[in-house]
């Protein structure tokens, strides 16, 4: 047997598709945090065990909170994204890339929710997406 | 506002968890490399479960404390998926990844602390 054949199948793949996977999965990941955030100002029922019924209520109100609803089936995409990832690519290179959504939360919440742009953010938000660059390199390269 | 221990611990423990969970992702993902009818496994469902069950302590370790302390916290899970990829995986350790995990970390680290 030659030694490429003995490699994993993880190993052989060059591909980068894991990597734009993870990266895609975590604009949804992004939308969900920021939809989840608008469907948490909602109001909400208080459950009560002995009442029945106010579990009811809570779950009516969780179904019909139309954020919070996109919000857990954008986290639902997030997870297919990822499990496909995951199925050619090295869990080591793909985890990491997880954090792009901390870039993504940041700028959209500049837009939704006025937060501002500081220096602290700007130097993070670059030394995540050159991490994350990295990354891709040490994947086409290993 | 101080962060209490507890809520760190919790943070901490959460990370973990979801490292855990992304192991469990990654062997039932496997398995769809015989085809989409292998989608349901157990180990999927596993890592599924261990991810949602992470938000649990996270929810709760976040409600006290300052979360420029605890967000970098998170990356506690970055560290250990990587370790638990060489464990479980036979993935090398290479130093491309390390400055990698490094430049995320201290990204992490630098947006929370500018919020």
């Amino acid at each position: 047997m030659s030694p490429v054949t003995a490699l994993p199948p993880t190993e052989v793949k060059r591909s980068n598709k894991p990597i734009f996977l993870v990266a895609a999965s975590t604009g949804f990941a992004a939308a969900a945090q920021i939809m989840m955030k608008f469907g948490a100002g909602h109001p909400m029922p208080k459950i009560d065990l002995a009442h029945p019924a106010t579990i009811i209520a809570l779950a009516l109100a969780i179904l019909t909170n139309a954020p919070l609803f996109f919000g857990y089936s954008m986290n639902a995409g997030m997870a297919v994204l990822l499990i496909l990832a995951l199925k050619d690519g090295q869990l080591s290179i793909l985890y990491p890339i997880i954090s792009l959504s901390y870039v993504w939360v940041n700028l959209l919440s500049m837009y939704f929710f006025h937060e501002h742009m500081n220096l602290f953010k700007a130097i993070g938000i670059a030394l995540i997406i050159g991490g994350v660059g990295l990354l891709g390199k040490v994947s086409s390269r290993e | 506002m101080k962060t209490p221990v507890s809520s760190i611990f919790l943070v901490l423990l959460a990370s973990v968890i979801g490292s855990f969970g992304a192991v469990f992702l990654k062997l039932g993902a496997e398995r769809l490399r015989y085809g989409l009818r292998h989608a349901l496994n157990a180990k999927l469902v596993t890592g599924i479960l261990l991810y949602i069950g992470s938000s649990i302590p996270f929810i709760m370790g976040i409600r006290n404390g300052e979360l420029s302390v605890l967000y970098p916290m998170v990356s506690l899970g970055y560290v250990c998926a990587m370790v638990w990829s060489r464990l479980f995986f036979k993935e090398p350790i290479t130093p491309g990844k390390i400055g990698a995990l490094v430049m995320i970390i201290a990204g992490i680290v630098s947006i929370s602390a500018g919020r």
